[in-house]
Formats: C-alpha cells, sequence, structure tokens
C-alpha cells in the first residue's frame, strides 16, 4: 500500500518543516525589526564584551575545577563514589533559580561565608556582579566537565592501561602517556560546551548580574524588551546574540565528538592504588567539591521546607501552571524527537540550541502582536519554546537507539505490513521506552524550572513557579521565596523521576 | 509458480542477471560462493530491493513493484526474526492482527500453530527466553501464520548446531509439503540443499542460473562452485 509509505516519510518531514519554522520565522521577525532598529550604544558593546569575558571566565574556572575532581573520582575507590557520579548530573535539571538562592544563601549578603567572615571583624563581601555570576556558573558547569573527563577516562581502551602498568609507569610518566592525551580531547570540547552555555546565561545574569557592570546580552535584550519597550533595539540585541551562539556553537559542534550523557560513568576506572598523601588530597578536593555543590541545596531545602505549609495559594497555583506547561512541552519535544531521530533530523533540531530562547521568544512576541495580546499567550509560548529548549538533548539521547532499531528491524516489519501506527505503538516506543524515559524526565524538569521566556512575557496573572520565586525575591520576602524553592525543587526532581521509572521499569534487555 | 524473467540489478561494483527462470512448487535451495547475490536474489523476492530491469512474476502476476507485505513472500532473516520485547504471542499475533484483542479464531490459529512446530505452551516467553532452536521455531511459526505461498529463507539455521539444523531442514520440508509452499533456502552449506531440496539454483559469477537437480549439481560442480567447495566431495545424498 502505497500511502502508507508516503505517511511513514511525510512524518518526519512535517515535524522537520515545523521546528524549522519555529526558529526561522521568529528569527525573521527580529530581523525585519531590527532594520529599523536602533544603532549600538556604549552599554550594548559592554554588553557584549561581558558575555564574552564572563563566558570565557565561566568556562576556564569549571575546567580548571573538574580536572581535580575527575582525577579523584577516578582514581579512589569509596563507599558512595558511585551517588556522588549521579549527584554530579543533577545540576542539569536543577532549577537555575533555585540555585542561585541556595548559592546566595551561602554566599550572599547575609549567607553562611559572610557570617563567619563578620565573626571574625571582616567586612562582608558581595557576590551580585562577576564573581556571583561565576560562582553560579561553575556550580553548574563543574559538574558536566567533570562527567566529561570521567567519560574521557573510560574511553582509554582497557589494554592501554595495562600496558602503562606492566611498563611501571608512575607520576608523571603516566601522567604524559594516558592522562594528558584525553585531557587534550575532551578539555577542548568541554570548555567550548560550558562557553556556549554560558554565553546565553540569562537567569543567572537576571537575578546576579545587571547593572552596567554586569549584562549579559540576554539580559539587555530582556531589559530593552520589558522595561524600555525598544523592540529595535531588543532585535538587534537578538542577532547579535544569535551570531555570537551560532558562531561559538558550530565551533564547539566542530571540535568535540563526546556526549555528556553518556551512561555508565560509575564503573570503575583507574585501577591504582595511591599513596596516603594522594589519597588525602583527593579526599580533600571531594569533601570540597561536594561541600560546593551540597550546601547550598541543602541549605534552601532545610529553610523552606518549614515554610510550606503557609504558601499562599497563588504560590501553588503558579505550581499548578509550571506542571501543565512542563507537561506539555515535555508530550510536544518527545512528539518532535520520536520523528525526528535521524541524522538529518538531529542536525535541524539542535539548530535551535544557537538561536537563544529569549531571541526567538521576542520573534514570537512580535509575530503574535498584531493578531493578539501576547501576554494572553504566555504560557502556550513558554510551552513550545521549552519543548524546543530541550529537544537537541533528548535527540541526542533517542537517535543511536531510534536508529539501531530501524536497521534491526524494518525489514521484518515490511514483510509483515506493519504500518506506521502499528510500527510506533508496537515496535518504535517500546524498544525505547527506556530512553524515553530519561530524555522525558530531563525534559520535564527542565521545563519546571524554566525562567527564561516566562520573564519576557509573564505577568503576575499567568506566573509560573519560578517567575512567582523570582518576584518573591525582589520583594525580599525571603522566607515564602525559600518555601517555593523548596516546592519548586521538588516538583523538578520528581517529574525528571517519575518518567526515568517509568522507562527504567518496562525496559528490557 | 515464481518467474524471474531477465533480471538485472546493479548496485555500485555488484551487479547481477538472470535469464527467464521458472521456479516450481516444492524446495529449492540457493548456492553459490559469498558475495555472488544469493541474499539478493531473496531480496529481490521478498521485496526490500527492486531490480533496474526485467520482471518478476507469480503465477504469471507482475509483483515486480509490490511492496514486501503485499508479495506473496514470508521471509525467516540470518537474524532479527522476532521483536525481541515483545512475547511469543504478540509476536505472531502480530502477523495476523495490528490490533491489541484477537478473536476466538486468530487465538486458536495461533494456538494450533505453536504445536506445530512445537512449541506449545510458550506462548507468554520472551524470544531471549527461547533456546536458539526455539527461537527458529517461533519464526517458522510467524512465516506460517502469514500464511504466503512463497517462503523465503536466508540462512536462518546457520547459528544451529548440526543435529538441530538438520531437525529444522525436516521440519521445513515437512511443511511446505503440507501446505504445498514454494520454499527458496539461501544456504552456504551444500549439506543443506542435498538434505530437503530436490532442486538448486547456483549465484555465481554475476549470474542466477536455471534451477538444476542438487545431486548432480554438486556432483560435477562448475568453476565458481567447485573453487567455493572445494575439494569436498558430495556424491552421496543422506537421505
Amino acid at each position: 500500500m502505497a500511502h502508507r509509505v508516503v505517511a511513514m516519510k511525510a512524518v518526519p518531514i512535517i515535524a522537520g518543516g515545523f521546528v524549522v519554522c519555529l526558529v526561522l520565522f521568529p528569527l525573521i521577525t527580529v530581523w525585519m525589526w531590527a532594520e529599523t532598529g536602533a544603532s549600538l550604544g556604549a552599554a550594548d558593546w559592554s554588553a557584549i564584551r561581558f558575555t564574552i569575558w564572563q563566558a570565557f571566565l565561566s568556562a576556564l574556572l569549571s575546567c580548571v575545577a573538574a580536572i581535580p575532581v575527575a582525577r579523584a573520582l577516578a582514581r579512589q575507590r569509596f563507599i558512595g563514589r558511585s551517588a556522588i557520579i549521579v549527584l554530579l548530573s543533577a545540576p542539569f535539571i536543577l532549577p537555575v533559580i533555585v540555585a542561585v538562592m541556595g548559592i546566595l544563601a551561602v554566599f550572599g549578603q547575609n549567607g553562611l561565608i559572610n557570617s563567619v567572615l563578620s565573626v571574625i571583624g571582616v567586612a562582608p563581601v558581595s557576590i551580585y556582579g562577576l564573581s556571583g555570576i561565576l560562582i553560579a556558573h561553575v556550580f553548574f558547569n563543574m559538574p558536566l566537565v567533570t562527567r566529561m573527563i570521567l567519560q574521557g577516562w573510560l574511553a582509554i581502551p582497557a589494554e592501554r592501561l595495562r600496558l602503562a602498568d606492566s611498563l611501571g609507569l608512575k607520576g608523571w610518566a603516566r601522567f604524559r602517556v594516558l592522562e594528558w592525551p584525553m585531557m587534550q580531547q575532551i578539555l577542548p570540547s568541554a570548555f567550548g560546551v560550558v562557553f556556549v552555555i554560558c554565553l546565553s546565561s540569562f537567569a543567572v545574569a537576571l537575578t546576579l548580574g545587571g547593572g552596567p557592570r554586569a549584562t549579559t546580552l540576554e539580559l539587555g535584550i530582556y531589559q530593552a524588551f520589558r522595561f524600555d519597550f525598544d523592540l529595535g533595539k531588543a532585535a538587534v540585541l537578538a542577532l547579535l546574540q544569535f551570531g555570537l551562539v551560532g558562531v561559538a556553537a558550530l565551533f564547539t559542534v566542530w571540535i568535540s565528538s563526546k556526549d555528556p550523557f553518556a551512561q555508565g560513568l560509575d564503573r570503575p576506572i583507574v585501577h591504582v592504588t595511591t599513596g596516603r598523601f594522594i589519597r588525602g588530597i583527593d579526599t580533600c578536593v571531594i569533601v570540597v567539591a561536594i561541600a560546593f555543590l551540597g550546601i547550598p541545596m541543602l541549605t534552601i531545602f532545610v529553610k523552606g521546607l518549614l515554610g510550606i505549609i503557609s504558601l499562599p495559594f497563588s504560590i501553588w497555583q503558579a505550581a499548578g501552571r509550571s506542571i501543565l506547561i512542563a507537561a506539555g512541552s515535555t508530550l510536544l519535544c518527545l512528539g518532535f524527537a520520536l520523528a525526528l531521530a535521524r541524522r538529518w533530523g538531529e542536525v535541524l533540531g539542535s539548530a535551535g540550541i544557537a538561536v537563544s530562547p529569549l531571541v526567538l521568544g521576542a520573534g514570537l512576541f512580535l509575530m503574535i502582536r498584531p493578531f493578539a495580546n501576547p501576554f494572553d499567550w504566555a504560557l502556550i509560548v513558554t510551552m513550545i519554546l521549552n519543548a524546543m529548549l530541550s529537544l537537541p538533548f533528548v535527540l541526542r539521547i533517542l537517535r543511536p537507539q531510534a536508529e539501531s532499531i530501524r536497521t534491526d528491524y524494518h525489514r521484518l516489519a515490511a514483510t509483515m505490513g506493519l504500518g506506521p501506527w502499528a510500527w510506533v505503538r508496537w515496535i518504535y516506543v517500546p524498544r525505547l521506552r527506556r530512553p524515553i524515559g530519561f530524555a522525558a524526565g530531563l525534559t520535564a524538569a527542565l521545563s519546571m524550572g524554566d525562567l527564561g521566556v516566562i520573564v519576557l512575557f509573564g505577568t503576575s496573572d499567568h506566573a509560573t513557579l519560578p517567575l512567582k520565586l523570582y518576584q518573591l525575591m525582589g520583594a525580599y520576602r525571603m522566607d515564602q521565596a525559600a518555601a517555593a524553592a523548596t516546592v519548586l525543587l521538588g516538583l523538578s526532581l520528581l517529574s525528571f523521576w517519575i518518567f526515568d521509572y517509568w522507562g527504567r521499569r518496562g525496559a528490557h534487555a | 509458480m515464481l518467474t524471474l524473467d531477465h533480471i538485472t540489478l546493479r548496485l555500485g561494483a555488484f551487479a547481477i542477471q538472470s535469464d527467464r527462470i521458472t521456479i516450481d512448487q516444492g524446495i529449492c535451495g540457493v548456492l553459490g560462493p559469498s558475495g555472488a547475490g544469493k541474499s539478493t536474489l531473496l531480496s529481490l523476492i521478498a521485496g526490500f530491493t527492486r531490480p533496474d530491469g526485467g520482471k518478476i512474476l507469480w503465477n504469471n502476476k507482475d509483483i515486480t513493484v509490490l511492496p514486501p507485505d503485499k508479495r506473496p513472500v514470508g521471509m525467516v532473516f540470518q537474524d532479527n526474526n522476532l521483536f525481541p520485547h515483545l512475547s511469543v504471542y504478540r509476536n505472531l499475533a502480530l502477523a495476523l492482527t495490528h490490533s491489541t484483542l484477537l478473536s476466538q479464531e486468530q487465538n486458536r490459529l495461533i494456538d494450533k500453530t505453536l504445536e506445530r512446530v512445537g512449541l506449545s505452551g510458550l506462548h507468554k516467553r520472551k524470544p531471549g527466553e527461547l533456546s536458539g532452536g526455539q527461537q527458529s521455531r517461533a519464526a517458522l511459526a510467524r512465516v506460517l501464520l502469514q500464511n504466503r505461498p512463497i517462503m523465503a529463507l536466508d540462512e536462518p539455521f546457520a547459528a544451529l548446531g548440526p543435529a538441530l539444523k538438520n531437525e529444522m531442514l525436516d521440519l521445513v520440508a515437512d511443511l511446505a509439503t503440507e501446505r504445498g509452499t514454494l520454499v527458496l533456502m539461501v544456504t552456504h552449506d551444500p549439506n543443506d540443499s542435498l538434505r530437503i531440496a530436490p532442486k538448486t539454483i547456483l549465484v555465481a559469477e554475476n549470474k542466477i542460473h536455471l534451477p538444476v537437480d542438487t545431486a548432480s549439481l554438486l556432483e560435477n560442480p562448475p568453476k565458481a562452485l567447485g573453487q567455493y567447495l572445494g575439494a569436498r566431495s558430495y556424491g552421496q545424498t543422506p537421505k
């Protein structure tokens, strides 16, 4: 039946076309506005310089901090090691605003560090500005780089490790033969990935930066949009941002090949017996890393837990909206990803990563404006854009297995005459269940915690939980904010866990 | 009656062609050196590959451009014959219907077929929980349920030990006789052909040859086949 074959081919093409339109139309709209737009002032140039500078420093610090942590985790065996490695992937699904609150609770004006400093009579340090942005970026990205380096350790062939052992290579020689070549492969791409992520940093800059000395381009787009309603200027900045991230992302793709989502990182990697001194250093490194990552989260959790009962109804309403958005964007993202899980699909789907969500949001805002009040569409737009943002990650997770299912079973399916629907229902989705669960968990958690486009569009009437949290922080209602942050944290982790559990439970060898 | 009418196919450096060949009901082996195009021949007949020229006919009806599931061909592959995440029952059910619930009659048919291939009561097993021989039986059951007049076997039992393989070959022979099926069986072991296939097609030197008597082909192999077979003699039929 010819129409079956046509339907099989048409679905990915339609999905691909949709994704392209979703990126292209907003971009073109922004472009058209930019032509009539303003020229760049001194403040804009300083925003460009600051964006690049903070991204460079963030990437550098994340890599430098990750190297000893990865090395310690690679060569020491201890109880709880695999738990720590699992924890290293947690920041990825952590809502940025929650992490920022945690960091403030430790490093902020009235935070732990400053209280200690005041006891010993040192003037308090301020976290707002570059230092705060760097701390937050390292908080998020150091674990990512650590995982990438651990993966590099794993990729060293066992034969080479045995060879090094049988040659009795130690210390410097071992480093030069084993570790350094691996680092040369991993570090440039790790640096690039973190650099690109930090170029588009919005929520961190919004909460910890600002002012003439710490404004990123993304923040500039937001301010031009929201405060000055200078659409032309917002459009010019959006194009600059697009160019900047595009070039950096292409460069990173070009130098990198490693997959930060690889599984199985917790298996023992390098079998070496280290002396007491090394072991002591490694222990210190691991303890510091855990403290740096763990204490902020723990502080927020402890502070917020009690306040949950007394949270006003409006917070719970916002939580409800966040859940709906997360569910919707997860569904949408998976729909696209299942259709596009092939080579050209991944290229298309990843195109969105170069375009910052604020640029897309701004474009959609301008597109909707002639027809309706864009603020009424805030939730829908947020849902769609959150789906687009997760699409590159989800495709990366699904594609390898989706392709092997097709090569292994398309002939059997063809002789049995399975149509597209039967194929999806009986073969494609059941066999992909585990990666689907994992990818859906990531999407749901990311969408739940997103503080991006919603800030552009959101009003109090349809605020999501992260936006509500931001407003509470702005109003200095820190107790309520901590409680809301605990709720948000719980929702993000729970949504990840539910989907991932669904995937694992039905998974078959 | 299956007819290959002056087939030509070129895939890069690989090329294959035939004169007008007719294959009648019964079992027909397909022998030849590796890479000569034995599996390609089955792909052409099953509809995974389309010829550049020529026609494929079934009972004088042109099937050259039909998709695989509209052809009179049920195929057993070298591997991946069963979906590993589905039970034997669901694998077989998919050969009959794509819906969740089966009619009583369909369920009875599945029971009967499982019994015929010697897998009674193993409905609920996943393919991974079956032995190699049982997996082959389940694959045969799937093809039986598809109920196509041609059965195309692409070295389906290559992974089985000799005793188990002979058992499966005999099962294929019995099923073919019962149902009057035309069986085309690609094999790299001439003994397989000798055991159950009265006729054999030689695929060698870019050509699909006419089916000839298996025993005499092996007794007196043409040069290309002789090189492939080596110095062994296949004079006596073990059956």
